[in-house]
């Protein structure tokens, strides 16, 4: 199956218009919650979270033998959970750093779910086929049910966060102050940990453990790139989220034999870079072509300025002087003496140049800024 | 036991050291994560390599595979350059997109690579043994023994050679590059060898699961003590003892060695983390509880010391006044008695001699707030303990 006719079959065909829809509402909810995240400089933590939600599944299926995924997810959930009270408890009670306490959860719960996967597989239970699938996602297992408790899910996020989103807000970005004012920030705090939590145990089935964590990332990290406003950030990683899904898993059903987590990751990375390089704030090109513009501002100043210092030990400021006297001084090519002349600062007559009334007054007031920018506003 | 068994321990014992030493490091300079980050981002090295060389132990594979982990790190610290995202989000960007990449390229070439994605987050500790080392068809002992043993006799003589280097950049880098020693350099030769060990080990362990055996020794071994050299010694016996621990549950269980490796590691660290001696959970709690009695005594003895009137010296008055509940009360006057800071006469509370004269130390930082005066107070506080 090509891509085109993935697009095609998405509006005839039930299973993957389900697929579709299901990873559609997951990248948005995933962009959604993952901007709260990366704002809280957290990115890490839904790194940690979705491995250690792995022991959760296996015992899960252990426990109750069966694999109906809304009881593997409950477990992945629990353990998720636990997985981050315990680094809190890490971080807070011994002197041991955010980063150890990550790395020590997420890889000794995985280390631990996959001993119980493999203890699982050597059981004589025929139903524990399949259940590996959590460690790198298969869209194709989605069925209408798990679509619709997405969206539900989503919907309830969607509610909370707007219902709070002031409070959401202010505690991002001034914890100090949210507390002076006496809002409960323990209370907001673990709302927001658990959101976070629940969005990173929805995307299990679909991106897998081992890759949750960019799916909550990358369309933040994009989204950041184009905005300083929150609400739009937080929409347009949602949309970004979206797209990778319904990208990744299109491409990925084009394919034989590919999990749908490392594509969806990689779609959203494609993101990431473009937001990177082309955002017109901050992204790397435009910022780069900035920084070019303005060190030929500074040549051209410069240029100026020697000028100023010749004309003005005329007594008529306007009074024409060769190029040849400014040989010696390297600033100026005839592309620069073009730009000042464009600008109205000077004028070329044949072999000689002459400083404007304006050029004058632009010049002396180089260092002046403020008076420059007074001069230009008139 | 049979020679594969203790074959296989062998390896996890020296595969544990190897990774135990540069996680020492990495925990100490709040890099745990990079590990993390390298351990994942190896994997398209580790499968071009592969593609070339069709030898998981070719010392090519483990070249190639380690400069994928430095690249990482440049390229981590390049985004983080750019100021365009925080410094975590630049690594949790980085890695799972190569390791995306590392993932595609087996499932595309599934039937050329004898490489799956489950040896890939686990390792093949079992079948290290089957692959032997031959010289002109000699039998040397298994590949992947030689391989661990070479990166950990090079790890071992680099930390020799340049631990003073090693211990000053780590914790003062200021100092170190003061004293002539580039604490960049030392940086990028420490994350070469955890990028190097991490590819050797992860033949035996995979990629996720040596992440846990660089850090929980030396996480747990920080919990117990705050001596670099002892913290070295500890983690690598943490290390080895669960790496033995973990193949044995394995053989029990009939389950993953590595996973059982890891969950080892886990309940030694959970065991630490609640009853090291005074950094774990426990004596912390402890720790909170008997200082917020000791504050509660010095606001108590303020107190005494500001009212002569006897209604606001009675013994009642306590729980009113100060709000205190009944038990805590009791608490902090039995406190009180113990240390003769206070007599009670007819159910009114005085202050004595002793009680007075620690009450104006008190009083004197409280006002003065210099730390010159707190430190006999400290060992005053000492006494309340014993």
């Amino acid at each position: 199956m090509s891509i085109t006719e993935y697009f095609e079959l998405l509006f005839t065909d039930y299973t993957l218009r389900t697929i579709t829809l299901g990873t559609a509402v997951l990248g948005a909810v995933c962009g959604m919650l993952g901007s709260f995240a990366v704002l809280r400089k957290q990115s890490l933590l839904g790194d940690a979270i979705s491995h250690a939600a792995l022991p959760g599944i296996a015992l899960a299926f252990l426990i109750t033998g069966a694999k109906d995924t809304n009881v593997l997810l409950l477990g992945a959930l629990v353990s998720g959970l636990i997985g981050t009270f315990w680094i809190r408890g890490i971080i807070t009670k011994t002197h041991l750093k955010t980063d150890t306490a990550l790395g020590l959860i997420l890889s000794l719960f995985f280390g631990f779910g996959m001993l119980l996967l493999t203890f699982i597989q050597k059981q004589p239970n025929a139903n524990q086929a399949g259940l590996d699938k959590y460690l790198f996602g298969q869209a194709a297992t989605l069925v209408e049910k798990d679509v619709w408790i997405m969206a539900i899910v989503t919907s309830i996020c969607l509610g909370i966060l707007l219902l709070f989103w002031k409070e959401f807000k202010i505690l991002l970005f001034d914890a100090d102050y949210t507390k002076t004012l006496g809002f409960n920030t323990r209370f907001i705090d673990i709302v927001i940990t658990f959101f976070i939590v629940l969005a990173i145990v929805l995307g299990l089935q679909t991106v897998g453990v081992v890759l949750m964590s960019a799916m909550l990332l990358a369309p933040a990290a994009a989204a950041r790139q184009w905005t300083n406003k929150l609400s739009v950030m937080v929409f347009l990683a949602a949309i970004f989220g979206a797209f990778s899904g319904v990208f990744g898993t299109a491409i990925s059903a084009s394919q034989n034999n590919l999990s749908t987590g490392p594509v969806i990751v990689l779609v959203a990375a494609v993101f990431v870079i473009f937001s990177f390089i082309f955002s017109p704030g901050r992204g790397i090109l435009f910022k780069q072509l900035r920084v070019r513009r303005n060190r030929r501002d500074l040549q051209l100043q410069k240029t100026l300025q020697f000028m100023h210092e010749i004309a003005s030990t005329h007594e008529d400021t306007t009074h024409p002087h060769a190029i040849k006297i400014l040989n010696n001084f390297q600033g100026f090519t005839k592309k620069t003496l073009k730009k000042l002349e464009e600008r109205n600062w000077i004028t070329l007559k044949g072999q000689n140049w002459s400083l404007t009334e304006q050029g004058f007054f632009e010049a002396e007031n180089l260092y002046n800024q403020q008076l420059n920018n007074e001069h230009t506003a008139n | 036991m049979s020679t594969p068994q203790i074959e296989i321990q062998l390896i996890a014992a020296i595969v544990a050291i190897a990774c135990a030493i540069p996680g020492v490091f990495l925990v100490l300079r709040k890099m745990a994560l990079i590990s993390d980050a390298i351990s994942h981002s190896i994997l398209p090295g580790v499968v071009v390599g592969f593609f070339i060389t069709q030898d998981l132990n070719s010392p090519l594979l483990i070249l190639l595979a380690a400069l994928t982990g430095v690249i990482t790190v440049v390229l981590v610290e390049a985004i983080q350059k750019t100021g365009l995202v925080k410094e975590d989000t630049a690594i949790g960007l980085v890695f799972p997109a190569l390791f995306s990449i590392g993932v595609i390229l087996i499932a595309k070439n599934a039937n050329d690579v004898h490489l799956d994605v489950d040896a890939v987050l686990l390792g093949e500790l079992a079948f290290a043994p089957f692959d032997r080392f031959l010289i002109s068809g000699m039998d040397l002992g298994p590949k992947s023994l030689w391989v661990m043993g070479t990166i950990l006799i090079c790890t071992v003589i680099l930390l020799f050679l340049f631990f003073k280097e090693l211990k000053v950049s780590t914790f003062d880098a200021g100092l170190s590059s003061a004293l002539g020693i580039s604490p960049i350099i030392m940086h990028y030769g420490l994350m070469s060898i955890s990028s190097v060990t991490v590819v050797g080990a992860f033949d035996a362990v995979g990629a996720i699961l040596v992440v846990a055996l660089m850090i929980a020794p030396a996480a747990t071994a920080y919990l117990l003590t705050s001596d670099l050299k002892k913290m070295l010694l500890l983690s690598i016996v943490f290390g080895v003892s669960s790496a033995i621990g973990g193949y044995w549950m394995a053989h029990w269980l009939d389950a993953s060695i590595s996973g059982s490796m890891t969950t080892v590691l886990g309940l030694v660290f959970l065991a630490v983390y609640l009853f090291a001696p005074s950094k774990g959970l426990i004596a912390v709690l402890y720790r909170q509880k008997q200082q917020r009695t000791e504050v509660s005594l010095l606001t108590f003895l303020l107190h005494l010391n500001n009212h002569q009137e006897e209604n606001e010296r009675h013994i009642n008055h306590l729980n009113e006044h100060i709000n205190w509940q009944k038990v805590r009360s009791k608490t902090v006057l039995d406190l009180a008695l113990k240390n003769n800071m206070i007599v009670i006469e007819n159910d009114l509370v005085a202050l004595t001699e002793k009680g007075k004269e620690f009450t104006d130390l008190a009083l004197e930082y409280i006002i003065t707030n210099k730390d010159e005066n707190i430190e006999p107070m400290k060992d005053d506080f000492f006494l309340f303990r014993g």
